[in-house]
């Protein structure tokens, strides 16, 4: 699969610009809610039209607004799992599995699709359930047998747990990774949740207020994420507009201080981020060293918060819970940070 | 006594019914579907007849319709007059009655998940494939209870009726301008029975309407 977005949408407040590439396998839309995300699924899949751009897959125009080419969403063959599945609440699984079907005029073969996927999605004895009837994840199913009957040459995923409690979510992730697995099935997966992206997607772009903001492996992304906003929404904690100040050190603005990274620091930083992990306990001041000043303690199940004062804003310092004992009662005077765990943003 | 204006009305409601079902869709489908602007005085304009008293509906009627005006002469040369005909009856009960069906089909249109019909669509199923098929199956309930309004407002409708077919025994009469024409000519036995036929008929629509809420309660409980 190839799929390549270049639009923009004027939404009055909201500017989207999405542009996106992708190559097989399973590709992350990773964003806050708002970001744009789902509109821009909405557009390839036709459902939304943009204001410029095109959008092509396998190498035929969806949308293209210069050349005029904006095909109707039952044309484009792009399978969508919304957030709450959308099965048709007046029909039962076997009709609303027929529905993706409909241009099958065979019956025969109709049917034996039928019980293949029946199979496939482990729907035995659901089959004459109404959508009401039925839990989260057998919905889940049912709403993906409905999209894979109708053979789409792209599946788009929609938040497809949040809408489920934590231990389900952990249980259909796994059902849904061997799943695409098996179809070999090409995915585009939107989500807010970053360990959903992380272990889905190979690939990924993140998305904030309507614009790529980070684009590349899943690695790059975590470990680079460019900007203030890629790396808040991968899980950095610790944020604060900055300046350059040398080829390795910036001048953080919110926490007062000069700070020295592993890597040069680039002429357009805007922001630096500290990762919470990256503290380890100091004899006393020094470069990259900062005084635990008034610490509040949070405790979680399986990590300790240290925020402390810095500046005129709190500083976060993760622990282990397995290290927590050796700190607790005993807090160090100095904290300090590694040069690897300061990064410089636009 | 004679029964015509129980069949009279009841064809009267009828046949408003069925237009003004399908009338209040087209109309509640499209119009929720149009800028914001046009909408706002549309919407105005289609509930009008809901809030205005029947008799000035039905003077508004007589303007457009009655045999000297310009719409009146020129339907007169298809043979078409609405004015002292039963069928004017339809036209009056329609224009009363439709905003009832507007209001509620446009209720139920608004309160349907659209991600069902954009599911649909990128299916491949076609739009009125959609419509028939999804929309209105998970609008039933309240297009059903609009139905209902409409047909015992039909059936109830009174005053554009008197002014544009007025009331001629046997010919324009329906129950509720027997039951005026009656008390007014001293008739009071007479008059009461007609009351007694609407009693019956508003007995039996109240209770379709409470079987209808009773299933829909049940179906939302599930």
């Amino acid at each position: 699969m190839s799929l390549s977005v270049h639009i923009e949408k004027d939404l009055g407040d909201f500017q989207l610009r999405a542009d996106l590439e992708t190559g097989g396998g399973v590709f992350g839309v990773l964003g806050a809610s708002g970001c744009g995300k789902s509109y821009t699924l909405k557009c390839i899949a036709g459902i939304e039209t943009p204001d410029r751009g095109r959008i092509v897959l396998d190498g035929v125009a969806l949308f293209d607004a210069d050349k005029g080419v904006n095909l109707r969403p039952q044309q484009r063959r792009v399978g969508y799992l919304f957030q709450n599945y959308a099965l048709f609440p007046n029909m039962n699984v076997r009709k609303n599995i027929l529905c993706g079907m409909r241009g099958e005029k065979d019956r025969a073969r109709r049917e034996q699709t039928l019980e293949e996927v029946t199979a496939m999605f482990q729907l035995e004895g659901l089959m004459e359930h109404k959508p009401y009837q039925l839990s989260g994840g057998q919905a889940q199913r049912v709403a993906l047998a409905r999209i894979m009957v109708n053979q789409p040459r792209l599946l788009m995923l929609d938040e497809p747990f949040s809408a489920l409690d934590s231990y389900l979510r952990t249980k259909l992730q796994w059902e849904m990774q061997e799943m695409l697995a098996r179809f070999g099935q090409d995915v585009l997966l939107v989500t807010h949740d970053r360990d959903e992206a992380y272990r889905f997607c190979p690939n990924m772009v993140i998305m904030d207020q309507g614009h790529v903001v980070a684009k590349g492996s899943r690695e790059e992304v975590f470990e680079h994420p460019q900007t203030a906003a890629a790396a808040a929404i991968t899980g950095c904690k610790n944020l604060s507009p900055a300046r350059k100040t040398g080829r390795f050190t910036l001048f953080a603005q919110d926490w007062q201080t000069t700070l020295t990274a592993a890597e040069p620091v680039g002429e357009d930083v805007a922001s630096v981020g500290l990762r919470a992990h990256y503290f380890t306990p100091a004899d006393g001041p020094g470069d990259n060293v900062f005084p635990l000043t008034d610490p509040r303690i949070n405790e979680a199940p399986f990590s300790v918060s240290v925020f402390f004062t810095a500046g005129n804003t709190r500083i976060r310092w993760e622990i282990d819970r397995t290290l927590w004992p050796q700190f607790s009662g005993n807090l160090p005077k100095y904290l300090h940070i590694a040069p690897e765990g300061v990064m410089a943003l636009r | 006594m004679s029964w015509y204006p129980l069949w009279n009305s009841l064809r009267i409601a009828a046949i408003s019914s069925v237009l003004v079902f399908f009338l209040g869709i087209l109309c509640a489908y499209y119009v929720a579907r149009l800028p914001r602007v046009i909408k706002g005085v549309l919407d105005v304009f289609l509930t009008l007849p809901m809030v205005l008293p029947p008799t000035v509906c039905g003077y508004f009627l007589l303007l457009a319709f009655g045999t000297k005006r310009p719409l009146g002469i020129f339907l007169a040369q298809f043979g078409i007059k609405f004015v002292m005909t039963w069928y004017g009856g339809i036209l009056a009960a329609t224009v009363v009655a439709f905003p009832l069906m507007y209001r509620t089909a446009r209720g139920a249109f608004e309160s349907f998940d659209i991600n069902l019909a954009h599911a649909g669509q990128t299916l491949g199923l076609s739009n009125t494939f959609i419509f028939w098929k999804i929309r209105m199956p998970a609008c039933r309930q309240g297009i059903l209870a609009g139905v209902v309004l409409a047909f015992a407002r039909a059936l109830g409708e009174y005053g554009a009726t008197s002014m544009l077919i007025g009331y001629t025994p046997g010919k324009t009469a329906t129950i509720s301008t027997t039951v005026y024409q009656l008390w007014r000519t001293n008739d009071d036995a007479g008059a009461f029975q007609w009351v007694m036929v609407n009693l019956a008929i508003s007995a039996v629509v109240l209770l379709a309407v409470n079987m209808l809420e009773t299933r829909q309660r049940k179906a939302v409980r599930r």
